[in-house]
């Protein structure tokens, strides 16, 4: 379990009140709940002072216990337990929170953590100098097809790589967070495959963004607009109220302008960057680690695709680029000794000789793709 | 292989309206008095003969379950918990529910309530989908708008919903923590029995069903029994959500038939394994409390619920984690121990002190500084919080290790080798110490 503890006396306010709005609304809030159960209320109306004052101080806890005319302990247990609420304060420009579960581990949330550490602070849930900025690592937030993933206030940011991580970090350090559209941040339609739908392509309704990599919208949920269809929506849903209080992060009139630009042309260029950054969670830690000295002469020219030779994926053709082994009749000429000295550099106990890369690669250096075929019977990969 | 026109969520990637207007387009609300006018015992027996199995993780039957509600009405209320808290890793497909369809979730609750004389839903969801909260809450006021739900409805089955949402604790998906923490208190589970449908949340009967179960039952009633038990395979009924995520091409979420084997599933879906199937070393198929499968395993195995125990691990929420070979395996385990530790709620002490001390043996052997007899330690220990704890927390914490130990113990053990011809090369003591 977790062991959280309030914030230092020294930086605890004196006293804390709901404004009238959220006041209003946690009137309505406690209503809710059946007779008596009025406790039920505590989690919203904590959270809701956590969106008003960014996180929840000892004064918070108590005002909400004698709203809810809970003991001051069990609202302080409560907020103690759940680990959304912020028991210190967080940087009033943006509080990072980046999701390092196994999921997002496997696409390279640690490239992210460092990227905080280097331009936030080396330790979590500390500010930054200015005191605009802080960041937390926390368990699976549930986006993990759309992995490695943010989370920054009311919105995730997604199919990060460490270089578009860090043009996000310092934007919402210069204050210009609101320029930056959320969802995935490699042009695909929110968790639908990033190379073109493969399900629902029947539909005719469900047609609008099928066949093109250019996303139809910024992969922002907006509260007072159902669906992309500006039109529809305003017929379909006239009355409904923006949930989000008049403080969120971001305001309403900053989200039309970010979907403004975001549909523009000036939409950051999906796809290839982002594909050629997604080396892999373990690579770069391990060039930092290992640092490979190249074995062979690489020879001039565009190397080829070592991805066709199966077993290599692009973390081991890095590698191999490293080592300066860049075309299929390097690999087709290995000697017994150069097997050997590539599987002592890569640590690969043999994989070499097991996945027969010297037949391949001789078969596509021949005769690429056919004689490939001609071959193994099959295609390569 | 699943058709378009046998999907249920079709505006899954949110290219349509997620309003109230879109879902009606989408068939949402056809018909829906004719269903509850059919009576409870109708309801229940449709959903049972649909082969529908609960689809937060266990797979329990859901008719069924909506079956153990109490026939007679005693005075208390009855209630109808939906649980949205999706927080397992791996898993989001609860998410693009939420936020993409939400009004097949609402008319569910409508449905499920009827049949388990239930005048008052609570979606509990998690603290974090913030947007898709938003979404949920706009979706319900749309159908209270339309009279839909709410008193005096036109239904003719009056009946609330309340949108709950927790603040970040995974512990609350479990049932009776999820109900603990609705009612305003620390998401601790409790001792069964009583179990829910006798004494669930205030003390009134209660059934807790996951996003999916609930929602995919308006179409399955208005499409017969007989369509979702044709699709899949015999006692694995139906189409499923799956999230994959890893080392594939293309991770997506998308809906598919039941018991499509693996390699069926990723080719088509996912553009295939991230340097081809050659390249791929493990795989954790239904949310990190699920056994990883090893690849010669797994590429045929069947995704469903029997044809996974089948291959040593289980369906759970049917999110699946690939790993490629540039894995490191036993750092994959170790940040899900990490992961149960910093969510074990403390009141058992097998799980409260058992995850951290098998987090912290996991984390030495990351690095290889660790015996080969505390493999075997290690294995023990995870036999002994397994079981011996309120909820499943603890079985989730320990499966995850024993299948790394099962499967992949060369890999640590070559490790160990290593760590101690390095640091006795350079002339340094093995480390012996314990923890």
């Amino acid at each position: 379990m977790s062991v959280r503890r309030l914030a230092d006396e020294s930086v605890q306010p004196a006293s804390f009140a709901f404004t009238a709005e959220n006041a209003a609304w946690a009137e309505k809030r406690i209503a809710l709940y059946p007779e008596g159960r009025q406790q039920s209320a505590v989690i919203p109306l904590l959270m809701r002072a956590q969106e008003q004052d960014g996180w929840v101080s000892r004064a918070t806890i108590e005002t909400i216990a004698d709203m809810l005319d809970m003991p001051y302990i069990r609202v302080l247990e409560v907020a103690t337990f759940y680990t959304q609420f912020q028991l210190q304060p967080v940087g009033t420009r943006a509080h990072i929170q980046v999701c390092g579960t196994t999921p997002c581990m496997l696409r390279g949330a640690e490239d992210l953590r460092a990227i905080c550490q280097k331009h936030i602070h080396p330790e979590p849930h500390s500010l930054n100098e200015d005191g605009t900025m802080s960041w937390e690592e926390v368990e699976c937030q549930g986006a993990c097809v759309n992995a490695p993933m943010v989370t920054i206030g009311f919105d995730t940011y997604e199919d990060l790589t460490p270089e578009r991580f860090e043009e996000i970090v310092l934007a919402f350090r210069d204050g210009k967070g609101d320029t930056i559209p959320p969802g995935p941040q490699n042009g695909r339609i929110f968790s639908a495959p990033l190379a073109g739908q493969t399900t629902l392509l029947d539909d005719v309704e469900n047609h609008a963004g099928t066949g093109t990599a250019k996303p139809v919208s910024t992969g922002r949920p907006d509260a007072t607009r159902p669906g992309r269809k500006r039109k529809v929506g305003q017929e379909a849903a006239p009355a409904i109220q923006s949930p989000a209080p008049a403080n969120a992060k971001v305001s309403l009139e900053e989200a039309e302008s970010e979907n403004r630009k975001a549909a523009g042309p000036a939409r950051r260029k999906p796809g290839q960057a982002m594909r050629e950054g997604a080396t892999g969670a373990e690579s770069p830690a391990i060039e930092k680690t290992a640092p490979v000295t190249p074995l062979f002469q690489a020879p001039e020219g565009t190397p080829d695709d070592l991805k066709l030779i199966s077993g290599v994926g692009p973390v081991l053709e890095g590698r191999l680029h490293a080592l300066g082994i860049r075309k299929y009749a390097q690999v087709a000429a290995f000697s017994a000794e150069d097997i050997a000295r590539v599987d002592a550099v890569l640590n690969f106990r043999g994989r070499v000789e097991r996945d027969n890369w010297v037949g391949q690669a001789k078969a596509l250096a021949e005769g690429g793709v056919e004689r490939y075929r001609e071959v193994f019977g099959k295609d390569p990969r | 292989m699943l058709t378009d026109k046998d999907r249920i969520f079709t505006n899954l990637y949110g290219q349509g309206d997620w309003g109230l207007e879109g879902a009606r387009r989408r068939g949402s609300w056809n018909g829906t008095k004719d269903l509850l006018d059919k009576g409870r015992d109708w309801l229940t027996n449709e959903v049972k003969a649909s082969g529908l199995r609960g689809r937060g993780g266990a797979g329990f039957s859901t008719g069924l379950k909506w079956s153990f509600m109490p026939k007679v009405n005693d005075g208390r209320p009855h209630y109808l918990v939906v649980n949205a808290d999706e927080s397992e890793p791996g898993t989001c497909k609860d998410r693009e529910i939420l936020r993409h369809d939400p009004h097949h979730l609402i008319e569910g609750c409508l449905i499920a309530g009827r049949a388990m004389d239930a005048h008052t839903a609570y979606i509990y969801i998690r603290g974090e989908f913030m947007r898709e909260r938003q979404h949920l809450e706009a979706a319900v006021q749309q159908a209270y708008d339309a009279r839909l739900i709410g008193k005096n409805n036109i239904h003719g089955w009056d009946f609330d919903i309340v949108v709950h949402h927790g603040a970040g604790a995974y512990i609350c998906g479990e049932e009776t923590a999820l109900l603990e923490s609705l009612e305003g208190k620390k998401g601790q589970p409790r001792l069964k029995p009583p179990f829910p449908a006798g004494m669930g949340l205030y003390g009134s009967p209660t059934t807790v069903n996951n996003v999916e179960s609930i929602a995919v039952v308006p179409e399955i009633l208005r499409r017969g029994s007989g369509w979702f038990a044709g699709l899949g395979r015999e006692n694995n009924t139906g189409t499923k959500l799956f999230c994959v995520s890893g080392h594939v091409n293309n991770p997506a979420t998308f809906e598919e038939e039941m018991g499509t084997p693996f390699d069926v599933l990723i080719d088509k879906h996912c553009g295939g394994i991230r340097g081809g199937w050659d390249n791929l070393l493990a795989v954790i198929p239904g949310g990190s409390s699920v056994p990883c499968v090893p690849a010669e395993r797994i590429k045929s195995a069947h995704m469903d619920f029997d044809g996974l125990r089948e291959a040593g691990s289980s369906l759970g929420t049917a999110a699946v984690i690939v790993m490629d070979k540039s894995t490191d395996i036993i750092k994959a385990i170790w940040r899900i121990s990490a992961f149960y530790k910093h969510e074990s709620c403390g009141q058992c002490t097998p799980c409260r002190e058992g995850t951290g001390w098998m987090m912290r043996v996991m984390e030495r052997m990351v690095r290889g500084e660790a015996q080969k007899r505390e493999i075997d330690m290690l294995f023990a220990v995870s036999k002994q919080v397994e079981g011996h704890t309120i909820c499943a927390l603890g079985d989730a914490a320990a499966w995850p290790i024993q299948g790394l130990i099962r499967n992949f113990r060369h890999v640590i053990e070559e490790r160990i080798d290593a760590y101690t011809y390095k640091s006795t090369s350079d002339g340094a003591v093995p480390s012996v110490a314990a923890e």
